[in-house]
């Protein structure tokens, strides 16, 4: 099987078990296994060419610029991760089907499970460090899902947020290194790293790589000091403590090291921070382990202590160090997993996992106890199991091992590792399923059904197995090995043997067992000395520093972001006007190249009007209607202008927006305090207007300056012109380089407009909906009203006028191919029109009338612009790319047909819907509860004898 | 001409930074009408100023000077979004006024707790 479709299956099959949660658990649980057992099968099919020693290798370019390919490879060490990862993902999906309660939601439990599976397989299957870093940041936020699945518990969110923080700071780290490495090498392909081992260790940026990529490592793998994380998310369910914190996800930075070995080990930095991290990560779980009474939290110390053993023993930078973890990390597997399944059945059927609460186990749960017991004595390191074997062979390599200049050092360290594990392996027997049988159990504990001993039980096979007849697996492991050691070191051993002779390693093992027991027969008055010595709680020290980061941030944002809108305004501005400054008096201006063009009177006129309506407006802004007329008259100017200026389609958009703003300010004022209460102080004022002085000289210098000089660089203008009739079919320029050349652009705008629109409806629903309503019911006008609000006059003249404007709208319409128009401006044409209707016969007869619903027209204008795109994609052309013919239909002349018309049509009708759907909503607001809903157009009809509508009429 | 246009795209930036830094929603609103038309006539005078200049094109005819098309139709879009804009503006500076009484732009000096967003 494709290694593409390996790494995909658990992704693509993690939409099954939500889809599968409707037909039953069994089901659910079921298709999770199918995906897996297919990904396993997958992996399996690559295996001879594994074990013959090639490299199974498969690529894609995805973004070959940045050096990000989707390569991948699969060699011994890939895809002996792959098959840990997969395998007890098959034991683990088992277990879970029947440890899970049937409150749990699994579907969401197997879709985060498959998720987390992908990551992991394509962690271990990349050959590609920037796509390997993307499978990494996966796992992270995959196993936060997972740690945090009992959403209910707060130690499980807790949990998953700290282990969220560290893992991910670790990343980031890691990212900085995986970079600085590829940047070194000059490819981002591990297998063009793997061969630069020289390059690398020679380079100045060795060390910097070096640490920022073991940051990543060691906060994956919970070395110190980053093992806090891992013992809090033991908050997760059992089969996820059992997967992610035992199998697999914790190896991912032991998977990285190895990977890494061949061009990162061997050097003294590399040494003294992975052995030091590695041997105090060991000591210093096993002995914390020894004094957790939590089943899971006394595993996950014992956890962190052995990954401490298999990171101590890749610091070595030796073969037999290597091979020594390697070995390590398949047998920790086996037997961790199985005690954390365990764990998980005792607490599952006696209802705690707390170690002083139970004990005597053993005759109700004589299944458990035989799986639980020869897993916890293969971790103490007993024969004829498998922990013996690797614990045999990182003594050994411990012994020959020289840290910090002493022989001694790091013996001693390892032989107290070993025997505070060896001691907490015996008391998690002693204490659990030994003893008395007890009476005050929560629940009356049993051996589980099949389902659940059934997966810890094939791992125990397989650790007595491993433990009895190592050479089974010898030639995996060795080829493992050497995976991991690629060039830079051979393998001088030739056997794992259970036998090495009258060996140190013998007699340190021999030691720490015995030790072992020792500790465990004087564990009460060790247990009183370490609760009476006082010790650092990590969690409380990491929530102290999230707490004071959170504090800092907050100190930052407040003291800037302080709600006080006029401060932003004016920073913003000053900001803008002195770095103009400075870039204006630092650069050269050239001297002006263009003349200056002569001035019409009218032209002076028309600036007058415009400089007298803006100044006006700023001196006479606080009677708000004043500024409003006086608003608009600027408008007008701006629109004249643009018709002076040879922009015809601008002035006809800007004159009819002009309208509907007017339209939408004059409704809104309806509401708003008709007057600007004077608050401001004088020196305020002041201050204000020399900042708005300064804003209008730097436009000013900044407008002045450039209109009289050319561009620097031909503008693109020129091929618009060129192509608009060519290309576009049009010979309306702007036109043309709306619906065509920008199309894309245009699309998008009318997608914003129309959220702008849905986003004014949805506050107008929540205003009218909410406790505002009553008040804008028995709102009084602030003004007198008009007695006849509907006059005769005005709802017969915008009736006669309706035909004509649309006939004005559909003109412009189809002429702004060609002539100035278009959907824009058609579209706000129309929308006036029917504005028209609503101001003259009042809101409720006009929405009587209406027949489509403004969101509906908004829709169609989107989906008919998209569509239009979309189309040329069955012609295998881009999105958006026009076409245009001519027809001639007799009688009529000779006309264009053109792609871009049907997707101006789109536009046209987003611009009305978006319109008119924000001057509805605003007008929803003005009803009142005085003013009944009048059904007729006119308030006062003398064709009409009903004497109510005249009174309602004439007494608002 | 120059002048005229350059001194009008500055008295507009003027007015209406001046009315953004008012305490009050309706000012701060016409204030920011003010400010697009002088930013769109700003962007549109990059096309430099072309009087007579055809906005159509000519068919057949060699040597018309062009008004430069593009700007143009930057400028029409960005006339009718900041309609838009300002239509979210109006709505948000109403549902503030009308849910809370209140039409300042500025929260109150003292962080309040549960302020109103506005």
């Amino acid at each position: 099987m494709s290694l593409f479709l390996i790494v995909a299956l658990p992704f693509l099959g993690a939409l099954l078990p939500g889809l599968m949660n409707q037909a039953g658990r069994a089901a659910c649980a079921g298709i999770t296994f199918t995906v897996t057992l297919s990904a396993f099968i997958g992996l399996w099919t690559n295996a001879p060419a594994v074990f013959s020693g090639e490299v199974v290798t498969v690529g894609v370019d995805w973004l070959p610029i940045l050096g990000l390919n989707f390569n991948l490879m699969l060699d011994g060490l890939g895809f002996f991760f792959a098959l840990l990862i997969l395998g007890i993902g098959l034991l683990i999906i088992t277990y879970a089907r029947f440890y899970l309660s049937r409150e749990d939601n699994m579907g969401e439990f197997f879709t985060y499970l498959l998720l987390f599976q992908g990551a992991m397989v394509g962690i271990v299957l990349s050959d590609n460090i920037l796509l390997l870093l993307i499978f990494w940041e996966l796992t992270s936020l995959s196993s936060f899902l997972l740690i945090g699945y009992w959403k209910h518990l707060p130690e499980g969110r807790q949990g998953a947020r700290m282990a969220l923080t560290v893992t991910g700071m670790g990343g980031l780290a890691m990212i900085g290194g995986m970079l600085i490495l590829g940047q070194i090498v000059g490819s981002y392909d591990l297998s063009v790293i793997l061969q630069n081992r020289e390059l690398i260790q020679e380079s100045p940026y060795y060390l910097p790589a070096l640490i920022l990529i073991l940051l990543g490592c060691f906060t994956k793998s919970a070395q110190f000091p980053f093992h806090f994380w891992l013992p809090h998310a033991m908050a997760a369910p059992t089969p996820v403590s059992a997967y992610l914190h035992s199998a697999t996800m914790v190896k991912a930075g032991i998977f990285l090291m190895a990977r890494m070995w061949p061009v990162l080990s061997g050097t003294p930095e590399w040494f003294v921070l992975v052995t030091t991290a590695g041997v105090i990560t060991m000591v210093l779980g096993a002995v914390i382990g020894l004094f957790k009474h939590d089943l899971k939290a006394l595993l996950a110390f014992s956890t962190v202590s052995h990954l401490g053993l298999i990171t101590m023993l890749l610091g070595t930078g030796t073969a037999f160090g290597a091979l020594a973890a390697t070995f390590h990390i398949l047998n920790h597997a086996t037997f961790k997993a199985a005690l954390f399944m365990s764990a998980g059945i005792v607490d599952h059927e006696a209802h705690t996992r707390d170690i002083r609460r139970l004990g005597g186990l053993r005759h109700l749960m004589p299944i458990t106890f035989v799986i639980a017991t020869i897993a916890a004595l293969s971790m103490a390191g007993l024969p004829p199991l498998n922990g013996f074997l690797s614990k045999e062979m990182m003594l050994e390599e411990a012994y020959h091992t020289e840290l910090f200049g002493s022989h001694w050092l790091l013996p001693v360290l390892v032989l107290v590792g070993s025997t505070f594990s060896a001691a907490y392996s015996f008391r998690l027997i002693a204490h659990t399923f030994l003893g008395p049988k007890r009476d005050d159990y929560p629940a009356k504990p049993h051996d589980p059904g099949a389902g659940m001993w059934m997966p810890p039980a094939i791992l125990t096979v397989l650790v007595v197995v491993i433990g009895v007849a190592p050479f089974l697996v010898q030639d995996f492991v060795f080829l493992v090995a050497k995976a991991v050691m690629g060039e830079a070191a051979v393998l001088e051993t030739k056997y794992i043997k259970i036998w090495h002779g009258l060996v140190p390693a013998l007699y340190m093992s021999i030691v720490a067992t015995v030790g072992g027991v020792v500790v465990l027969l004087l564990f009460k008055p060790l247990l009183r000395l370490w609760d009476a010595a006082p010790r650092p709680e990590a969690k409380v020290i990491f929530e102290a520093l999230v707490e004071s980061i959170v504090r800092l941030a907050q100190a930052c944002v407040r003291s800037l972001h302080d709600g006080s809108f006029s401060r932003y305004a004016a920073f913003a501005s000053v900001t803008i006007v002195v770095v103009g400054y400075y870039a204006w008096m630092t650069g050269t201006v050239g001297a002006p190249t263009r003349a200056v063009q002569p001035v019409h009177f009218v032209v002076i006129a028309g600036w007058l009007m415009l400089v007298a309506a803006t100044v006006g407006l700023v001196f006479l802004h606080r009677n708000r209607l004043l500024a409003l007329i006086l608003m608009g008259i600027a408008g007008l100017v701006v629109s004249v202008g643009f018709v002076h200026f040879s922009a015809p389609d601008l002035a006809m958009t800007q004159f009819t927006v002009e309208g509907v703003t007017i339209v939408l300010l004059l409704l809104a004022l309806n509401f708003l305090p008709n007057q600007t209460p004077m608050e401001s102080s004088v020196l305020r004022r002041v201050r204000d207007t020399a900042i708005a002085i300064a804003g209008g000289v730097a436009a000013f210098g900044l407008s002045y300056h450039y209109l009289l000089r050319d561009t620097v660089l031909p503008s693109i203008s020129a091929f618009h012109v060129e192509n608009s009739y060519k290309g576009g079919g049009g010979t309306n320029m702007v036109n043309v380089i709306l619906v065509d050349f920008r199309g894309f652009d245009t699309y998008g705008e009318i997608i914003v407009l129309g959220i702008a629109a849905l986003l004014i409806y949805a506050l107008t629903e929540a205003l009218v909906g909410g406790p505002v309503r009553a008040r804008l019911l028995n709102r009084l006008p602030d003004k007198p009203l008009a007695g006849d609000m509907h006059p005769m006059m005005m709802v017969i003249l915008t009736r006669v006028m309706m035909p004509v404007v649309m006939l004005v709208g559909f003109f412009i319409f189809l002429r702004g191919h060609n002539d100035p128009g278009g959907g824009f401006i058609a579209g706000l044409v129309v929308s006036i029109g029917v504005v028209m209707q609503y101001m003259a016969s009042g809101f409720t007869w006009t929405t009587a009338r209406l027949r489509y619903p403004y969101h509906g027209i908004i829709g169609a204008g989107v989906l008919i612009a998209g569509l239009t795109g979309i189309g040329s994609w069955f012609v295998s052309k881009p999105f958006l790319t026009s076409d245009f013919t001519y027809v001639r239909i007799p009688p009529f002349n000779e006309f264009e047909l053109a792609t871009a018309a049907l997707f101006d049509l789109g536009v046209f009708l987003a611009v009305v819907g978006a319109v008119m759907l924000t001057l509805e909503s605003l007008s929803r607001l003005a009803r009142r509860q005085e003013m009944p809903d009048a059904e007729h157009p006119m308030d006062i009809d003398p064709s009409r004898e009903d004497p109510l509508a005249e009174k309602a009429g004439g007494s608002a | 001409m120059e002048l005229l246009v350059a001194s009008a795209i500055g008295v507009l930036t003027a007015a209406g930074l001046y009315l953004v830094f008012r305490l009050r929603t309706f000012p701060v609103i016409i204030g920011i009408s003010l400010l697009t038309y002088a930013v769109n006539i700003f962007l549109f005078a990059s096309g430099r100023l072309v009087v007579g200049g055809a906005p159509i094109l000519q068919k057949g005819v060699e040597g018309v000077f062009y008004s430069d098309p593009l700007p143009q139709a930057l400028v029409l879009t960005a006339i009718v979004i900041s309609f838009g804009m300002t239509a979210v503006v109006v709505m948000i500076a109403l549902g503030a006024y009308l849910g809370g009484d209140d039409d300042t732009v500025n929260d109150p000096a003292e962080p309040a707790e549960e302020g109103e967003a506005r």
